[in-house]
């Protein structure tokens, strides 16, 4: 566990959030400090994807209530692109395909995007792909995947593998990984969690969906949290995981 | 759909300025008489004025197509301007003579019409409403033999070439528009490239609709002799006006043997506004013969413009291995139709063609791709190889196909393949989320979508259509 004292990335103070008319998020609460990894577990439809994609700025869900401080920034006022650029990097549950596009070209965008920002300098693409077949070994991804249009095509696995691929190249300070683990076999969570792994360090911070225990058997979890009904109804250390694994949610009450 | 696609789809139209310019123009409507007016300013021979007659004539039994996917109001043929000239009318000795309010409008518009000036190596012939009102380069192509200057001036300086192709690929009896175009059409390009001549730079047209009653009916016709080549470039652009105006062409290829014919256009008439008031109606017959064995014709199109766009560039390939090729592109937003396509037609034996079509419609418009791919008895060992894509941008516009395949020789290989893909919310988040904003995001697909055919397009053209098609989505995602 991280000492308390580490530096706050993220604080989520009674966030609520609608979509279509219809509130889904109640009064979330969430603390992330520098270093640490957060579980989110519970149940389906609970709120998790939600939850993720109000921090990330999809379009579609409004914010009804409450704050998310990032790094000192009330992020619910950038627009999505400039909260990548802050340092927030959403890995989606079900990672879209974009036709026409490659891999490469997108990526190398993403990354030249982000770096004017940061005044450094663009990649040009051969230098670019010296760097991102370098960083492909972190996912075990063939480099023929760079060719291909954005998942298009992708297995499940592949896709996963995809975002995380993205998420090494964007070197967030706070990266959510929305289920990244569902839809793998063993050897690919392996691979997968890995990856997250080596991205680590004492400066950035993770939070994980995820319904299973199996993937905090590969990326410890410094908190567990359980939502349920659009709110964190318990927290705990990653022993509550092992115990949701064998008595399930229902015994979970705020 | 949010703010950002909408803005980026929605930029306004850049063209839309009239000039302010005397014109020497008819009074409105169609009648023998008139036809025999627009002769004789034109000073043509007899054997022309009989040809629009006879075309004239036919056109009276015919009816406008309706079998295309597009609703309009019916179109009123007596409310029109068939003539419209930018005076004075004199012989032009130089570039220098041209009204400078007139080279300030193409200036306006980006096209190099001072020669002095121009930086690409293009010879360009100007079409102003009904008339044709410079040409560049012309004696450095005559060195080479290589004639290219208006269809007026084609009649007197060459007319037994004239008389020899004027219809012989689009016959005035072929549809409703090519029937009324051939009766009233007023200027377009000539274009020769006699045997073995690579035409040293490209040949390009650039038509512009000022009079806001004036139709436009020009007549573009190339030919390439026996092992030439050239490669043609159109443009057209037009102001913006409240009501619509017609937008006729004729253009007609012919490939000798061993020729080859590359036909470039990126049209970007006037659209109307959001709201679908205004614009062109561009009813166009656009046909290449490969006469000659192992000729080729190649249609590359970008179509961002028009309030209707009806166009379907086919090749007849007549010569025993000739090539047919069609590459398009057809952007609609608004309240845009387009029905567009192309008919390849193999009549020779191993005779290969290829189609390319990527369609994309956003906000309230309408995208059909419309081909015919025909394998006559004769063409044995024929290929066609057709790719349709269709990508929508946001949830309220539509995209068809309707490919036709008649084949009448068992040898003969044809292929179709289509796919339709749509651009929304999510995509765009995806982008986002990756930090890429809604611009970039918008033409890094567009042009990914596009890229086979922009390859196709000479390198300044490939840029002006980038260019062209992301200011036509400008807002219309996200
Ligand atoms: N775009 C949407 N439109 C309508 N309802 C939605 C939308 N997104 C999520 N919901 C609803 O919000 C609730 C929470 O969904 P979600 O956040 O995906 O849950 P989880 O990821 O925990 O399974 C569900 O009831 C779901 O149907
Ligand atoms: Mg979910």
């Amino acid at each position: 566990m991280i000492s308390s004292s580490s530096k706050i990335i993220l604080e989520v103070r009674n966030l609520s959030a609608s979509v279509a008319g219809v509130g889904i998020l109640k009064g979330i609460n969430l603390t992330v400090r520098a270093g640490e990894v957060h579980a989110i577990m519970g149940p389906n439809g609970s709120g998790k994807s939600t939850f993720s994609k109000v921090l990330a700025g999809h379009p579609s869900y409004t914010v009804t209530g409450g704050e998310v401080i990032f790094q000192g920034k009330n992020l619910l006022e950038l627009p999505p692109e400039e909260r990548a650029h802050a340092g927030v990097f959403l890995a989606f549950q079900y990672p879209i395909e974009i036709p026409g596009v490659s891999n490469s070209a997108f990526l190398r965008l993403a990354y030249n995007t982000l770096h004017t920002r940061r005044g450094g300098e663009d990649l040009d693409p051969l230098e670019f792909n010296d760097y991102i077949r370098e960083k492909s070994k972190i996912v075990e991804m063939d480099p023929s995947f760079l060719d291909r249009n954005v998942n298009e095509g992708f297995s499940g696995g592949e896709k996963k593998r995809n975002e995380i691929l993205q998420m090494a190249v964007l070197d967030p300070t706070l990266a959510i990984l929305d289920e990244t683990d569902s839809g793998l076999d063993i050897d690919a969570l392996r691979i997968v969690a890995s990856g997250v792994n080596r991205l680590m360090t004492p400066n950035n911070a993770v939070i994980m969906v995820t319904h299973y225990q199996r993937l905090l058997n590969y990326i410890t979890p410094d908190f567990v949290h359980v939502m349920r009904g659009g709110q964190i109804i318990k927290t705990g250390g990653k022993e509550l995981a092992l115990e949701l694994e064998t008595r399930g949610y229902d015994w979970v009450h705020a | 759909m949010s703010s950002t696609l909408d803005a980026l789809i929605n930029r306004p139209y850049e063209y839309g300025f009239v000039t302010d310019i005397e014109s020497d123009a008819l009074p409105k409507g169609l009648n023998e008489d008139v036809i025999r007016l627009i002769s004789k300013k034109k000073n043509e021979p007899d054997w022309l004025l009989e040809f629009r007659l006879a075309a004239y004539r036919h056109w009276l039994t015919l009816t406008p197509p309706e079998w295309a996917n597009i609703t309009h109001p019916k179109v009123d043929f007596q409310d029109m301007v068939y003539y419209s000239a930018p005076k004075p009318r004199k012989k032009l000795a130089s570039m220098d003579e041209v009204d400078p309010e007139l080279l300030r409008t193409f200036e306006k518009l980006g096209v190099p019409m001072s020669e002095r000036k121009a930086l690409a190596n293009v010879a360009v012939d100007v079409i102003f409403d009904s008339v044709s009102v410079a040409t560049t380069y012309k004696d450095k192509l005559a060195e080479v033999g290589v004639i290219f200057c208006s269809f007026s001036e084609a009649v007197k300086e060459h007319p037994e070439l004239i008389k020899k192709y004027l219809g012989s690929v689009v016959p005035t009896a072929d549809n409703f528009y090519a029937a009324l175009n051939s009766a009233v059409f007023t200027d377009g390009s000539f274009c020769y490239i006699p045997k073995g001549c690579r035409c040293p730079m490209d040949l390009s047209t650039y038509f512009r609709i000022n009079n806001g009653e004036s139709g436009q009916f020009e007549r573009t016709l190339i030919v390439a002799e026996e092992g030439s080549y050239v490669s043609y470039l159109e443009g057209c652009t037009a102001p913006r006006f409240d009501t619509n105006q017609l937008h006729a062409a004729v253009v007609e290829l012919v490939a000798m043997d061993n020729a080859e014919i590359k036909y470039s256009t990126v049209q970007n008439w006037y659209a109307g506004d959001e709201n679908g008031v205004g614009g062109i109606y561009n009813f166009v017959t656009k046909r290449g013969l490969c006469k000659g064995i192992n000729s080729k014709i190649s249609w590359t199109q970008v179509e961002t413009g028009s309030a209707i766009t009806w166009k379907y560039p086919s090749c007849v390939l007549i010569g025993d291995n000739s090539i047919g090729e069609f590459y398009s592109v057809a952007l609609t937003n608004h309240h845009q139709q387009a029905d567009t396509g192309t008919k390849m037609i193999h009549i020779g034996k191993n005779t290969r063609s290829r189609i390319v079509s990527k369609g994309i419609s956003a906000g309230q418009s309408n995208n059909s791709y419309r081909g015919l791919v025909k394998v006559g008895a004769n063409a044995a060992d024929a290929r066609n190889y057709s790719q349709c894509d269709s990508m929508l941008i946001g949830a309220t516009c539509g995209a068809n196909t309707f490919p036709y395949i008649e084949v009448h020789n068992s040898s003969a290989k044809v292929e179709h393949e289509a796919s339709t893909s749509r651009i929304g919310e999510d995509q765009m988040f995806y982008f986002a989320s990756r930090g890429i904003g809604a611009e970039e995001a918008v033409s890094m697909i567009i042009n990914g979508f596009c890229k086979e055919v922009f390859n196709h397009l000479p390198m300044e053209f490939a840029v002006e259509a980038t260019q062209l098609l992301g200011l036509k989505l400008e807002g219309s995602v996200g």
